[in-house]
């Protein structure tokens, strides 16, 4: 009985879920209802729960944002849903000082359970405004909880949790993942918020990912074996609140870590990551920990800078080389060379969105 | 005040200032734009322009209209539809389309993408945030007006960028401070796929909205480049002598899909209808309908087309072969110096 769908059918369906469970769920964004529906996300949602709980909406960003942070406030539970996470910064008041402080601030006396879904990513020529990555500015705000789910089963898990959840949750999903196939059962299931997995266990080096760079760790994990070194793949899940334990206990084992996030270096998850693992596991860092991450510059469009801009299975493998004294490779040695351009994420990809 | 032709001879008196010299000028800009845009339509499937673009198809006249009526030193603010401005600007087909195939002659050096056509030195920037560069476009008439300069400042946006609350808050700002502004809506009557009607309530009105807050406003035929024109003249020479902001709202229709390069009407959110009669509307055609007096009209169509054409298969040639930036532009223009 088990069952392939994609990271896209696995979210529609825990929204469906969640929906149908509980009639204070409900879901707004521009283009809800549209034919392509959030990248097939929400396809459906508005012939079964009508246009009162599967609303389309202005191109009102702020005004919506706080619209809905109301109607959470009457009981409702808002999702809210952007394309691209550059919309949703128009909405920054209202999430940063109303929706992340509204508990704290008022003592305790309301919830604001409310999720807002962001999708980040990158390829074909999004550019400086359509493909940042702006994961750790959330990640930076107390009273937030930001998950970054890879694979279709935590897919559907966490926003299940994210839902059920009384505090407000951002939901980031990288472009390249929505049609990304996985295991995924059909009842209801959570998991938690804040619990990191290990994708890969192993004893050599760890090797920390989230959202789109797991795919690439993973990849890497597999190259790096066929040269002998067991590496250890987590997949934080979340990124607030993050799971320390799981990255401090891998690393006591392997005392190597590399951090690869798809964002930028200063003030970036992975250099948190690095400092927790420095503060709590100093003793058992055998080389210095690693950051692979994005060059602190925008967000380019052209092809022509793609390949030296987003890092890949062959930076990581090459960043656990050098960590372990080895010499480093290159793809062609290793007969990675990926077929496709490196601006998208399979041949089926044709732009132009 | 509505602008509109009803007739030919109402539309005669109505553009007796102008030469006829003019108006073949404007059909060649929007013919220009037109070939253009089709041609990349036509190859984009070759999948070598690797940036999404909005193409401007059906939406020529605001683009021409507007821009005859500006000064090179005048500027105009766009969005993520940029193709159709920046050329009627004056903006250099080369670099446009060389930004498309993210080469290093682009206007960005390939940084930006098709969304992101820009070039000072004629007056022009475009970004993709929806109604972001409406307080943009006040800022540059503000800076124009504390330097005592009589150039004015156009912020061109779609329909839905009037449901970002900046819009209110730009209209307030320009009308405060009578501010060589004018706001350009071309109302294509969607969002992507969402209508009006699921967006704005019926009653609500633009020109309302503008008046309310102190600006001048004016309802055109945007598919008629010559309304387009004289509406945007007025308010342009009402802005230079100080007289403040002017909105107008352009009623328009876009033929391809938002983003891309096919035709989508079969998706169903909006009728082959309503589409067909747009395209009876279609800005060349009317104007078109308009010179076809003069005889030679049509033989100078033809004329138009194959200068227009030797100019796009150049340009597409020269982009084309143009090189990727290197690994080293990645990091240049971080910071000014
Ligand atoms: C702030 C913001 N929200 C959403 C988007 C996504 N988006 C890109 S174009 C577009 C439609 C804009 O419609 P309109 O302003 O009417 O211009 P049109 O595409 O019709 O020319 C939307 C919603 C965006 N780019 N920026
Ligand atoms: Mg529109």
């Amino acid at each position: 009985m088990e069952r392939i769908i994609t990271y896209a059918k696995a979210l529609s369906e825990a929204i469906d879920m969640c929906m149908a469970k509980d009639d204070k769920v409900y879901i707004m964004g521009l283009g809800v209802p549209d034919p392509s529906g959030f990248f097939g996300t929400t396809i459906g949602l508005q012939e079964k729960y009508g246009k009162m709980r599967a609303m389309d909406m202005p191109t009102s960003e702020n005004g919506m944002t706080g619209v809905a942070i109301g109607s959470a406030l009457t009981g409702m539970r808002p999702i809210m849903a952007h394309h691209r996470m550059e919309f949703a910064l128009l909405a920054t008041e209202q999430i940063i000082n109303q929706a992340a402080n509204w508990h704290y601030m008022f003592g305790g006396k309301s919830s604001m359970p409310l999720v807002i879904r962001m999708f980040i990513g990158r390829g074909w020529g999004q550019g400086p405004q359509h493909s940042q990555s702006l994961q750790a500015m959330f990640a930076h705000i107390p009273g937030l909880k930001v998950i970054m789910p890879a694979t279709p089963y935590d897919a559907k898990g966490l926003m299940v949790s994210a839902i059920e959840d009384n505090n407000p949750v951002i939901f980031l999903e990288h472009r390249w993942l929505h049609t990304i196939t996985g295991k995924v059962p059909e009842a209801i299931y959570r998991i938690p918020i804040g619990k990191a997995n290990i994708a890969r266990s192993g004893s050599d080096v760890t090797i920390v990912a989230f959202s789109y760079m797991v795919i690439e760790a993973l990849f890497a994990a597999n190259i790096l074996m066929k040269l002998g070194i067991d590496a250890e793949v987590i997949d934080m899940r979340s990124i607030r609140p993050l799971d320390a334990d799981a990255v401090l206990e891998s690393v006591k084992k392997t005392g190597h870590l590399v951090v690869a996030d798809q964002a930028w270096k200063t003030g970036g998850i992975a250099g948190e990551i690095i400092a927790i693992a420095c503060e709590e596991a100093f003793g058992f860092l055998k080389a210095k920990p690693v950051r692979l991450t994005l060059p602190d510059f925008p967000s380019p469009s052209t092809p022509g800078l793609t390949r030296y801009y987003h890092p890949r299975a062959i930076n990581i493998i090459n960043s656990v080389l050098k960590m372990l004294g080895k010499n480093e490779k290159t793809e062609e040695e290793l007969d990675i060379v990926q077929k496709s351009p490196l601006d998208i994420p399979n041949k089926e990809f044709k732009g132009p969105f | 005040m509505e602008l509109k032709i009803s007739d030919r001879q109402s539309y005669r008196e109505y553009v007796n200032e102008l030469k006829n010299g003019d108006l073949k000028l404007f059909y060649y800009d929007m013919l220009r734009i037109r070939l253009v845009e089709e041609k990349i339509a036509e190859i984009y499937p070759e999948q070598e322009m690797r940036c999404p673009v909005h193409l401007s198809v059906g939406q020529e006249a605001p683009a021409v209209g507007v821009c005859k009526a500006l000064g090179k030193d005048d500027f105009a603010l766009s969005t993520h539809r940029s193709h159709a401005h920046y050329l009627a600007k004056g903006g250099n087909l080369k670099a446009m389309l060389s930004e498309l195939y993210g080469r290093e002659t682009g206007c960005c050096g390939g940084k930006g993408g098709s969304m992101h056509l820009n070039d000072p030195s004629i007056g022009f920037y475009a970004v993709p945030i929806v109604g972001s560069t409406i307080p943009i476009g006040v800022g540059i008439a503000l800076g124009f007006k504390i330097q005592n300069k009589s150039e004015v400042s156009v912020a061109f946006f779609g329909d839905a960028a009037t449901e970002e609350g900046v819009l209110s808050e730009s209209l307030n700002y320009a009308a405060l401070c009578k501010l060589p502004v004018i706001f350009i809506c071309e109302n294509n009557l969607y969002s992507v796929y969402s209508p009006l009607s699921v967006r704005q309530p019926a009653e609500r009105n633009l020109i309302d909205i503008a008046k309310a807050h102190g600006v001048e406003a004016f309802k055109c035929d945007g598919n008629d480049v010559v309304a387009v024109y004289n509406a945007t003249t007025k308010a342009v020479e009402k802005a230079r002598i100080g007289g403040g902001p002017t909105l107008l709202e352009l009623s328009t229709y876009r033929y391809y899909e938002h983003c891309g390069t096919n035709f989508d009407n079969q998706l169903g959110y909006r009728s082959e209808e309503e589409f067909n009669l747009w395209k009876a509307k279609d800005p060349l055609k009317m104007l078109a309908l308009k010179l076809v007096e003069d005889d030679n009209f049509k033989l100078e169509i033809e004329q138009m087309t194959k200068v227009i054409n030797l100019e796009i298969t150049d340009a597409f040639a020269f982009a084309k072969s143009a090189p990727y930036p290197d690994e080293a532009s990645l990091f240049t223009h971080l910071y000014a110096k």
